[in-house]
């Protein structure tokens, strides 16, 4: 089952973590000396990561890099803004609407 | 007077809400009539260019307003909601959600909670909106992308907001 992206960045280790791989591909155990927890838990974190696709993994040699899917970021922020042009329309209805029934009881 | 009030829009993607708050220049019992009656929310909610028409509403706790945005292609998106609060022109809170033409809701829906106050004839409306899920979310935006620019913000302002959280 795909995992909720919304979920996924609710986790304050995670958004660090994110926070951290923007900036360059890092193997797990380098992502876990940022954080004061174990090397297990960052994998588990980096895991529900990839399973949203919000990361994703590239084998270089022995060691596995993870970076940032910035496509999918993107695609947050997208939908926010969207939302929030929605209601900036809406409202401008709204002061129409207001406006007029205003006008009319006078 | 300007009627150009700022929008105030915030996400906090960890407690899943969206708040909303904006001031209209009117007094607050034409604002609250104007969320609160079916046949005003038809006019200003739908996003241009769809449209609303609403089949029934019972504005008490526990009654319904069953309603359908309507697309330029004449489809219909009905959504139900409940009421499960109601404080005359101060307050009301219901809970939202997707249905089909038939009133069988598709769960989870979302919390809203709208809050009124009055300040020397203009009116501040907040609205909080819990939303279980961003897939909603985005269910939602489907519905509305039509006639509608697309804007990116760039990556780097996500990253500052999910920083300071």
């Amino acid at each position: 089952m795909r995992r909720d992206i919304l979920q996924a960045i609710a986790d304050p280790t995670r958004r660090a973590i994110i926070a951290l791989i923007a900036l360059q591909a890092m193997t797990p155990n380098a992502i876990a000396e940022n954080f004061n927890t174990t090397r297990q838990a960052v994998s588990k974190h980096l895991r529900i990561l990839t399973e949203c696709e919000l990361v994703k993994q590239q084998t270089q040699g022995r060691e596995i890099y993870y970076s940032l899917e910035i496509e999918k970021m993107k695609e947050i922020d997208k939908w926010l803004e969207q939302y929030r042009k929605i209601w900036e329309g809406r409202f401008t209805q709204l002061d129409e609407l207001l406006s007029n029934i205003k006008k009319q009881k006078k | 007077m300007s009627t150009n009030s700022e929008l105030d829009f915030t996400v906090d993607k960890a407690a899943k809400t969206v708040t909303i708050k904006r001031e209209f220049d009117a007094d607050l019992s034409l604002v609250w009539d104007a969320f609160t009656k079916a046949e005003l929310l038809d006019q200003w909610l739908p996003p241009k260019p769809m449209t609303a028409k609403t089949k029934y509403q019972d504005f008490k706790v526990g009654g319904k307003r069953f309603y359908a945005m309507i697309t330029p292609e004449g489809k219909e998106l009905w959504s139900i909601q409940e009421y499960t609060s109601i404080t005359p022109k101060t307050n009301f809170k219901m809970y939202n959600a997707f249905a089909d033409k038939d009133e069988n809701p598709e769960l989870p829906g979302s919390e809203w909670d709208h809050t009124f106050t009055e300040n020397g004839g203009t009116t501040k409306v907040n609205i909080v909106i819990y939303n279980e899920s961003l897939e909603r979310l985005e269910r939602i935006l489907e519905g509305f992308t039509i006639g509608m620019k697309m804007s990116l913000s760039n990556l780097e302002n996500l990253l500052a907001t999910l920083s300071k959280q």
